[in-house]
């Protein structure tokens, strides 16, 4: 990110901060009305460019609790044209989004089985965000949209389809269900690391030659060596791929690449490679980049841009499979539902 | 006269030598040390694992088979030495009991057949590899079953929020030695497959001390006063992963358990 | 053939039977380690039985009434391959040089082993053994008749262990072969059948080793003086709830003999009844360039009133030693079970068939 832009940046984020804070708290249902909402901000466009401390053995210090929780979509919604958002049209934004994101519990709608996400601050209004005026989180393309799907991506996403259509129910068996409900991975691992719907938390710890990325959920580490070891064998393939990284000036770039394939990121194949660059821009603020290359799936490249905004630590235990009572809970269900209805037409043809 | 002088204070010098010398000889080998991490503490940093069967069977056993009849030779159990100080476990009575229990029903109890998360010390000697990422405020042990991680803390350290399967870790330097302070457990892990197990009391201090290059000691004091009449230790050392590019791999075992847990909820094909 | 075979016997025994003759003192070579060089590769094949024949009173035969025993025994051995007998269809031992005639025999002209009791039978048993093996002789009863099951066979046929390693070591009818190998604080010993070994931690205090050069002077009675420290550390002990088939043993050298000690035994293995309470203890001393001295003593006060001793001799033979992958080839115990059940399904059908007719 060049220097101009990122005082652009700035400005607009310091320009929203103060008032989202107000806004959405006065959006939120009254129990909710003191929500923790700790917009973050990057530094004013006056200061100096901002020098990171240092780890003890010379790494950009990068160590600390952050969060990447955002309202904003990674694609520009329809009839937006334009990348940012003017303060009041990114809390209108803001405040829609919430209200949807509220909406789940009202009482009588299909989700209302859920239990209430706002009684237990899980919503995003009530966690610290990494605000941005951004109408979406891709960069390039500059439509903010990703690149169309080329032939290959198109054919292996309709052989994808058949195979879940072949599958069965998605209440048939635990491998029809979503990989996030069945505890293996979230979307918040990556990479690249998207924002999750709640617990959005990092933790950043940097000893020589690693850097370590703890993601809440599900307590998945990421540890990646800086000493340019070469890339594993191709055989070797694991649902966050194997990561290299290094440092370039302030930024640290990370590679990915050996990824399974069985948790496509937006329907990539499993040799899509993944280039995050991470620089800490304030005390309270890393400016989070990533690139996605994948041939098979896209002609060209796209990037996103994503800040991780400081938060309160610590970061606790998620035992979601230890305790994952939602899929044994959902599969008994659809298999008593279908014995009952296997009865009463039983019943209707005696 | 200047010529015996010498004489007598080279003879010194020498006898001087000499003793100091047998002195050397004789005296203790110093203790390890380890190379200063780069704030000064010890390094303890590396891929670490332990090897012997202690995830069996922390008490001493002789070789059994195994439990599933298919893997034969393969998953039948081989002997240890045991790891706990003292041989046998201090169990109360009524904990014996239901370890023996556990013991029998060890297929359908054991947390760790479920892939579920292994706990306090267990994580240290299963047959996987962990790495401890060592900074100044926290030190992370990340271990490769299942993706298990401790976050040990070294500062702004704060009594256990809640109840969790890998405990709540305050860490702390006492001069070559890291010693980590855990509790704030739930009693839903178990110490090895044999059904040695432990309630939400359990308290353990760990003690990492570098013994060599390539080694660490490794003590584990466990303390669980609903289920044990005393505490007890287990000792173990730790072996260094130093292939070139050692690194923590996937044993992301959910995926491998569904089948297990789940299997029987699976929509049988209609008549 | 057998004639031949007895014949070559003969030339043989006379030659070799003076071993208990006086010899010059024998000053055993050193390891370079300074432990008595025990390494290479020893038979212990005999005839001798464990426990003195009913009709024989003294402790050693003439050297004409010892070759007339062996004989007898060869000959018993060899009938097994007569044409027409129950036996006939296991194949010819002497064919395959298996039998103990064609063997490096480590003979002696004892009439036992037994050496102590003095009568050269094993002591009577306790109380507590006769309850014992009243025991086991119901859990036998219940795995039912010898071609049931797998477990219902003999050890040796079940390719688990044989009577070879022990301890004690014992003659186990053909490749009754041993290879020792020396190394600084273990001696091993690798018995042919199946592939056993011991490795036997040695106490370090009972011998010095020499710091990078050989020793002077230790003659046939130095034993060096002990190290400033010992490596033994625990390695010599192993805790109760350990037990092995072949016990778990430790050893310690008197002067120039190896004395080892077994304990720790699972009591699958009965060593003529012995329990799970043995403690065996062995001294192996080399005499000469050919010959190793192996006394036992077996102590088990569950099973006999009192400690029992045997002597035994382990003599060169050739090396090496091959691979005895029982396990891996046991074709036997897979067909003879086959067979049986072959058998229970023939005998069921046959009254159907003769009713049909």
């Amino acid at each position: 990110m060049n220097r101009r832009s990122l005082v652009s940046f700035g400005v607009l984020v310091l320009g929203v901060a103060v008032l989202l804070t107000a806004t959405i708290a006065a959006q939120v249902p009254a129990p909710l009305a003191k929500p923790k909402a700790a917009v973050k901000a990057a530094p004013p466009p006056t200061s100096k460019p901002y020098t990171p401390p240092k780890t003890p053995d010379g790494q950009p210090d990068l160590q600390g609790f952050w969060t990447n929780s955002t309202y904003v979509p990674l694609e520009r919604p329809q009839g937006v044209t334009k990348e940012f958002y003017t303060p009041p049209e990114a809390e209108a934004a803001m405040k829609a989004a919430a209200a949807r994101e509220a909406e789940q519990t009202e009482p009588g709608t299909t989700a209302d089985v859920h239990y209430d996400f706002s009684q237990f601050g899980l919503d995003r209004s009530q966690s610290t965000i990494a605000a941005s005026l951004r109408t979406s989180l891709i960069v390039d393309p500059p439509d903010g949209k990703m690149p169309p799907v080329n032939a290959k991506g198109q054919k292996r996403a309709g052989e994808r389809a058949a195979a879940r259509k072949a599958a069965g129910g998605q209440y048939d068996s635990v491998q029809n269900m979503p990989i996030g409900s069945r505890c293996i991975i979230m979307g918040g691992a990556g990479p690249p690391m998207m924002n999750a719907g709640y617990n959005a938390n990092y933790q950043i710890v940097q000893s020589p030659g690693y850097v370590m990325i703890l993601t809440e959920m599900i307590h998945d580490v990421r540890i990646i060596p800086l000493d340019n070891r070469p890339q594993a064998a191709q055989e070797l393939r694991q649902w966050v791929g194997l990561s290299r990284g290094r440092w370039e000036g302030n930024t640290l770039v990370v590679e990915t690449t050996n990824f399974n394939g069985k948790n496509a990121f937006r329907g990539a194949s499993e040799n899509i490679k993944v280039t995050e660059r991470f620089t800490r821009i304030s005390d309270d603020m890393i400016d989070y980049k990533f690139t996605v290359e994948d041939p098979e799936t896209w002609d060209r490249t796209w990037t996103a841009e994503a800040p991780l905004a400081k938060t309160d630590g610590p970061i606790f235990e998620f035992a979601c499979h230890e305790t994952n009572y939602g899929i044994s809970n959902i599969l008994a269900g659809a298999r008593a539902e279908e014995k009952q209805k296997a009865e009463q037409a039983k019943k209707g043809s005696n | 006269m200047r010529n015996r002088f010498f004489i007598r204070v080279t003879l010194a010098a020498i006898t001087a030598c000499l003793a100091l010398a047998v002195a050397l000889v004789n005296a203790q080998a110093p203790a390890y040390r380890a190379p200063r991490a780069p704030d000064g503490k010890p390094n303890l940093s590396g891929i670490w694992q332990a090897i012997n069967t202690a995830n069996y069977d922390i008490e001493p056993h002789s070789a059994a088979p195994s439990p599933v009849l298919e893997l034969g030779a393969s998953g039948a159990i081989p002997a240890g030495l045991g790891v706990v100080e003292g041989g046998a476990l201090p169990y109360r009575p009524e904990a014996l009991t239901k370890r023996n229990e556990n013991r029998a029903n060890r297929l359908k109890l054991d947390p760790e057949v479920k892939c579920y998360l292994p706990g306090v010390p267990r994580a240290v000697y299963q047959s996987f590899p962990f790495q401890i990422i060592q900074s100044q405020k926290h030190i992370m042990m990340i271990h490769e079953y299942a993706g298990a991680v401790r976050t040990v803390y070294m500062a702004d350290q704060v009594e256990a929020p809640a109840d969790s399967w890998m405990g709540w870790s305050n860490g702390r330097w006492e001069g070559e030695t890291l010693v980590v302070d855990t509790k704030g457990f739930n009693d839903l892990s178990w110490f090895d497959r044999s059904g040695n197990f432990h309630s939400d009391a359990l308290h353990v201090v760990e003690r990492f001390t570098a013994r060599s290059a390539d080694t660490l000691n490794y003590e584990a004091t466990i303390e669980d006063p609903k289920v044990f009449t005393r505490p007890f230790k287990i000792t173990m050392p730790l072996y260094r992963r130093v292939e070139p590019n050692a690194q923590i791999l996937e044993f992301r075992c959910v995926e491998f358990v569904e089948d297990l847990l789940y299997g029987h909820l699976r929509k049988q094909p209609s008549q | 053939m057998i004639a031949r075979l007895i014949g070559t016997l003969v030339i043989a025994g006379i030659a070799s039977i003076a071993v208990s003759a006086q010899a010059p003192a024998y000053k055993t070579p050193r390891t370079p380690d300074g432990q008595p060089d025990l390494q290479g590769f020893w038979s212990n094949a005999t005839y001798t039985p464990l426990e003195r024949p009913d009709n024989v009173t003294k402790e050693f035969y003439t050297p004409e009434e010892a070759l007339a025993a062996e004989k007898a025994a060869a000959a018993r051995e060899n009938a097994q391959t007569d044409p027409g007998t129950v036996a006939d269809v296991h194949y010819d031992f002497t064919q395959f040089g298996l039998d103990r005639s064609q063997a490096t025999l480590a003979r002696s002209r004892r009439t036992s082993l037994i050496v102590d009791p003095k009568n050269g039978k094993l002591p009577p048993i306790t109380e507590e053994g006769k309850k014992i093996l009243a025991a086991r002789a119901e859990e036998a009863k219940k795995l039912g008749g010898r071609w049931d099951s797998a477990q219902s066979n003999q050890l040796d046929d079940r390719c688990i262990i044989m009577a070879g390693p022990g301890p004690p070591m014992m003659d186990a009818a053909y490749n009754s072969n041993y290879q020792i190998v020396q190394a600084p604080g273990y001696v091993m010993i690798l018995t042919e059948m199946i592939h056993d070994v011991r490795v036997i931690p040695l106490d370090p205090s009972t011998f010095r080793e020499p710091q990078g050069r050989p020793e002077q002077g230790r003659g046939t009675t130095g034993s060096g003086s002990p190290r400033a420290e010992s490596r033994s550390d625990g390695r010599l002990n192993a805790p109760t709830q350990v037990r092995q088939w072949m016990g778990v043993s430790r050893g310690r050298w008197e002067g120039d003999t190896l004395v080892i000690e077994t304990t720790n035994f699972n009591g699958k293995n009965p060593f003529r009844g012995s329990t799970e309470n043995m403690k065996v203890v062995e001294r192996l001393r080399r005499v000469s360039e050919d010959v190793i001295e192996y006394n036992f003593t077996v102590e088990d006060k569950s099973m006999w009133e009192r400690p029992w001793s045997a002597e035994a001799l382990m003599r060169k033979t050739n090396g090496p030693l091959f691979e005895h992958a029982c396990h891996e080839g046991n074709y036997g115990l897979y067909n003879t079970l086959v067979g049986a059940r072959l058998e229970e399904k023939h005998a069921a059908e046959a009254p159907t068939k003769k009713d049909s007719k």
